[in-house]
């Protein structure tokens, strides 16, 4: 998920308290899915959790959170449409003010639910697709899956939803992209996020086959940039740059509890999809504790506010208040301590671990290691070893 | 934008919604996994877009509200602006 989210100004100083309220909010709402992508951001020990939060859980965020001000409502998981009650949750959340989000797969859109979910509200969905092809596509998700997205897209056009097609992109589908925007073009997609993989959870674990060369990249840019020139308006096309080939460090999250708020399948409160990872943490649930607590007074959602936690070279650095150091989860995967500059940046002492892993992609190369596709047995299998 | 004239009737765009937001005290505009906060001449503006009155009403209207006079050539820059980032559709 990418928020493009232009929040008015930006803060001289890194600042200490939260200036606003979560303007964000992210309901994961289940890690069940009926896809398995080599990519997924979701922690590769999901099958740990059991217990989802209960519908009545999920309203009482979505209250607590209006409250305070938030106002995007991202549904995501997981596959949010293996809820029966995804209905009732977006029903209050239309009520309630919010401008909702599905996030989806696809699977299990069917005209009937299209259809309910328009009387209770929403606002948008958003598709993803693994590739433009069947083959690839099926192939990355490990399921047969391209003909019914193909559908599901009509569906979404035909029941007047703006549509968002999102492609994550990787090495094995980045020199599609003219045929990616192509196809998304015949959808009448209104919008067109191509994201390039962001490496956590299934993606860092299958990372070396996923980087793409830097000519890949280039090239996805290039091809881009024609495809806006040509359709103006029409379609806005984002591309997430992939930070790995960058200089700088992305914004993360525009710096750990600012704008956004996650909450996971088990009710855990996070300020970035991918921050349970992080070592030391205590996240708050919202089975124990408010959501105005959890964002305002909580030391997780504190630790990483302003700026006292940097060490060098961020803290004396005068770009620290655009990108706030960098991705946490990052620096933390990468050098093993989540206070480290991001490697992704020059100026890092571990920028090294960045440009040998993007040297490792340049060379061509028989690949050695099986992808792992994202499922429950495989989630308990990693648990075991990482535990044994 | 030579398409707009004082009997065009602008309107909020498809998939975007205008809101007041207590907590920002501020007109928002809301879109697919996006916001723009607006300052408070656009939020009177765009309050007004509602797809029943003209441009001149708005205008007018605006001119009346705010005690002021000659804002036609800014309301009509604005409009022609939100209609090319896709916050306001015109209709005939």
């Amino acid at each position: 998920m990418n928020a493009q989210l232009q929040a008015a100004g930006s803060a001289p100083a890194v600042a200490a308290k939260p200036a606003g309220p979560p303007l964000w909010l992210l309901l994961e709402l289940t890690y069940r899915c009926p896809l398995h992508c080599v990519f997924c951001y979701n922690p590769t020990d999901f099958a740990r959790t059991t217990e989802e939060l209960a519908t009545e859980d999920w309203i009482r965020v979505l209250r607590e959170a209006r409250a305070m001000g938030s106002v995007q409502l991202g549904l995501s998981g997981g596959e949010p449409l293996t809820r029966d009650d995804l209905e009732e949750i977006v029903a209050e959340a239309h009520r309630l003010g919010f401008y909702t989000n599905l996030v989806t797969s696809g699977v299990g859109l069917n005209e009937k639910r299209i259809r309910a979910l328009k009387d209770a509200g929403l606002d948008h969905i958003q598709l993803s697709f693994q590739d433009s092809t069947r083959e690839m596509n099926d192939f990355l998700s490990s399921t047969r899956t391209f003909e019914l997205k193909s559908k599901v897209a009509a569906l979404i056009k035909q029941h007047g939803y703006p549509m968002v097609l999102n492609v994550v992109l990787h090495r094995m589908n980045i020199d599609h992209v003219g045929q990616i925007l192509d196809m998304a073009e015949r959808m009448n997609a209104d919008y067109v996020e191509l994201a390039n993989t962001q490496y956590y959870g299934w993606a860092w674990h299958n990372r070396e086959q996923l980087l793409p060369s830097r000519a890949q990249a280039e090239n996805a840019e290039r091809v881009t940039a024609e495809f806006r020139k040509r359709v103006g308006e029409r379609i806005r096309v984002y591309f997430v740059v992939p930070d790995y080939f960058e200089k700088r460090p992305k914004p993360c999250m525009n710096g750990l509890g600012s704008i956004f708020l996650t909450v996971t399948p088990d009710g855990t409160a996070l300020p970035c999809h991918a921050a349970r990872m992080l070592p030391g943490m205590q996240f708050p649930n919202v089975r124990e504790a408010s959501v105005e607590w959890i964002w305002r007074e909580s030391p997780a959602f504190n630790r990483f506010r302003g700026d006292d936690w940097m060490k060098e070279p961020c803290r004396s650095c005068p770009e620290k208040t655009k990108d706030f150091g960098g991705c946490r989860c990052q620096a933390y995967l990468m050098t093993g301590d989540p206070t480290n500059a991001d490697p992704v940046c020059e100026f890092s002492p571990h920028h090294h671990l960045v440009t040998e892993a993007v040297a490792r992609a340049e060379q061509p190369r028989v690949v050695e290691k099986v992808l792992t596709f994202r499922d429950a047995r495989t989630s308990r299998s990693l648990l075991e070893r990482s535990s044994g | 934008m030579s398409d707009i004239d004082s009997t065009t009737k602008p309107t909020i765009g498809k998939g975007y919604r205008l809101q007041w937001e207590p907590a920002q005290n501020a007109h928002v505009l809301l879109y697919p996994e996006g916001m723009i906060r607006l300052n408070v001449s656009a939020g009177e503006i765009l309050k007004r877009c509602d797809g029943e009155r003209t441009l001149g009403d708005i205008v007018s209207d605006l001119e009346r509200t705010f005690e002021t006079s000659d804002i036609k050539d800014d309301i009509t820059a604005f409009i022609a602006m939100a209609v090319t980032n896709k916050w306001v559709e015109l209709r005939a």
